[in-house]
């Protein structure tokens, strides 16, 4: 009964006053709104960044040549005389004894903008050439065909797998393409099979690609000297064992280049590595951004703090009016308290629902410009958003309302 | 029953002005029997304000003893004074101190809010309000409302928990003597038919007149006490 009756007259307050108290949940409105659309739209690059990473495969190692500070363009000792990657660097981290946690080793030759022809169109594309075991390792499967075998690697065979991307703009279709015939670097090639989309535009998943046996492409397409390759994929036997694996990489490739410690001439990144790193920046942007919000929500508090100052002047004397017929310092707090709180949750509630609207907004954005990004719109964001208001109201109604039940009642009355 | 409802031995108020002591009370003795009508006066600063807001116990005397309808409440802390305000005493002031947002009827509700039993409130509430005369004007705002009538709500309000002493600080002050007597003819009234002990605050020697007795101050010490 009390708590009702503390709550009616919250909203007659309120409701009295609606201008002031509309402006002064804004504040709160607008903060919560900007806390909330960040943090989704943090999550949301999160979520898609994971997901594109372990696209490529899983527990996957990557071996290139040049020292690790070429790619990160930062310190650390630089090595001279690089040595090219070789197939028997591939065939040496086969070795069961010397690299226990290796489980496949998949040496690749890469190139892109190599033109592709078929059914009288013409585009450019990336070619792979691999070995068979790569499609396993990338997680790569066909939606018609066959990938194409060891014998047919071993025979230099000119087949190729096409993406689904390259199919649908030299055929316009993904389907009924096996046995075709498809020019690729003025080389024919017989299609055997083509690729399921993977989806998805980063990290080099990309649907437009061919991939054709190794062999095939050293003398074909991609025409490396002896017996160079441009990069050895290394699947570890478990995910626990990816940084052992790593390890041993390491070690036989230092014996292999006789390299000391720090001055590897190559160099091995792994799926977690990546998405580590890719996850702590954008958590790095989603602190920097939600915390830029969460000042305006500290600003839209002390909006509240202000109004409920003016308001105890106001209504100076109703409080002595409320003491002279029994109201006790606690009550007069309470009824303070509940009014700011009321005012910093309703705007929260608010906040949340505009937040989840510009995040929707964005998302929409996103994807009309092809960019994957779904902002999501998390449990813990929300509740965050709640607690983080309530106690705002708390925090900065906390002053104005002590404020008010201290007066002393002659005073209060006595007020003009 | 001991039908002493007010009983102030020596009470003495001194205010701290920076440096300046004012002694607003210089050591006040009075009794006052349930049901009587008593009325307060004296000029400007003689301390009745201040003696008003001791019995009223919306203040602490700075020394002496207070005791109200049997308790003893000169060292009584915040909380218990505040329930002792609501359960014993009700107060009409001079410029009604009516809530403007809210109805008559919730106006005379809100000393029910504070009170520590079950929510017997519209009932009593609205009885207070007939009492007074303004059964037809529970739903109004007090803007709507005449000067006389907004009084009326506030001695309703004053009523509804039943206190045994009724306080009024210059009650008709601010409205014409017409209706400031209508105002006085119904506290008296209430007075009489309840065996509510009233007190009255005034400077009218018109409105002293009607009451049983007059206590007179002058400089913080009760000067005469007429029967």
């Amino acid at each position: 009964m009390k708590i009702k009756r503390v709550l009616l007259g919250t909203l007659t307050i309120l409701t009295g006053n609606k201008l002031r108290s509309g402006l002064t949940i804004l504040g709160i409105v607008i903060g919560v709104a900007a806390v909330i659309a960040m943090l989704s739209i943090g999550q949301g690059a999160q979520n898609s960044i994971t997901s594109s990473i372990s696209n490529i495969g899983t527990n996957l190692l990557f071996l290139s040549a040049g020292s690790e500070s070429r790619f990160r363009g930062g310190g650390g000792a630089v090595a001279r005389n690089i040595k090219q990657l070789t197939m028997a660097d591939a065939q040496a981290l086969m070795d069961p004894f010397q690299a226990p946690a290796v489980q496949a080793v998949a040496p690749i030759l890469q190139a892109g903008n190599i033109s592709a022809a078929a059914n009288g169109q013409t585009t450019t594309t990336s070619v792979y050439g691999v070995t068979s075991n790569y499609f396993s390792m990338r997680n790569e499967v066909v939606s018609e065909g066959a990938i194409f075998s060891d014998q047919q690697v071993n025979i230099h065979a000119r087949v190729v797998l096409i993406g689904a991307d390259l199919a649908t703009t030299l055929f316009g279709r993904t389907t009924n393409l096996t046995g075709q015939a498809i020019r690729i670097n003025s080389q024919t090639f017989t299609i055997i099979g083509v690729l399921q989309s993977k989806g998805g535009t980063s990290m080099g998943s990309s649907d437009n690609q061919a991939i054709v046996p190794l062999t095939t492409a050293r003398d074909r397409v991609i025409r490396r000297t002896s017996n160079y390759v441009d990069t050895i994929y290394v699947q570890a036997t478990n995910a626990d064992s990816v940084s052992q694996a790593s390890t041993q990489i390491s070690n036989i490739m230092r014996m292999r280049h006789r390299v000391a410690v720090g001055h590897e001439d190559f160099s091995v990144f792994n799926q977690q590595d990546l998405a580590q790193t890719a996850s702590s920046i954008i958590d790095v942007l989603t602190i920097f951004l939600g915390g830029i919000a969460a000042i305006s929500l500290l600003v839209g508090g002390i909006g509240i703090m202000n109004i409920m100052l003016v308001s105890v002047t106001e209504r100076t004397r109703e409080i002595g009016l409320r003491k002279a017929v029994g109201a006790r310092n606690r009550d007069i707090l309470i009824q303070f308290l509940v009014e700011s709180l009321f005012l910093s949750l309703l705007g929260g509630v608010m906040g949340i629902l505009l937040g989840w609207l510009i995040a929707l907004i964005i998302g929409q954005i996103a994807s009309a410009s092809g960019t994957a990004l779904t902002p999501a719109v998390s449990l813990n964001a929300i509740l965050l958003a709640t607690l983080f208001s309530a106690a705002v109201g708390l925090f900065f109604g906390i002053y104005p309302a002590r404020r008010a039940s201290q007066l002393e009642p002659v005073e209060a009355l006595r007020y003009e | 029953m001991d039908d002493i409802v007010i009983r102030a031995e020596a009470l003495k108020k001194i205010y701290h002005m920076g440096e300046v002591e004012v002694q607003a009370l210089r050591g006040v003795s009075l009794e006052v029997k349930r049901g009587e009508a008593v009325a307060i006066m004296g000029r400007s600063g003689s301390g009745k304000s201040t003696l008003m807001s001791i019995l009223g116990c919306l203040d602490r005397p700075t020394s002496g003893e207070y005791i109200l309808d049997g308790e003893q409440v000169a060292d009584l802390t915040d909380d218990q004074l505040a329930s002792i305000r609501n359960r014993k005493i009700g107060f009409v002031f001079q410029s009604f101190n009516l809530l403007q947002r809210v109805s008559a009827l919730s106006n005379v509700e809100l000393p029910l809010g504070y009170a520590n039993r079950p929510d017997e409130g519209k009932g009593r509430a609205e009885a207070a309000l007939r009492a007074v005369g303004l059964e037809s004007r529970m739903k109004h705002r007090p803007a709507e409302l005449s000067g006389g009538e907004q009084q009326r709500v506030a001695v309703a309000r004053a009523l509804v928990n039943e206190p045994a002493i009724l306080m009024a600080d210059e009650p008709t002050g601010n409205l014409d003597s017409r209706v400031g007597q209508e105002i006085m003819d119904l506290l008296f009234q209430l007075n009489r038919a309840r065996n509510t002990t009233l007190l009255i605050i005034t400077h009218d020697p018109r409105i002293a007149s009607q009451a049983q007795r007059t206590i007179m101050l002058r400089d913080g010490l009760v000067e005469e006490n007429i029967q």
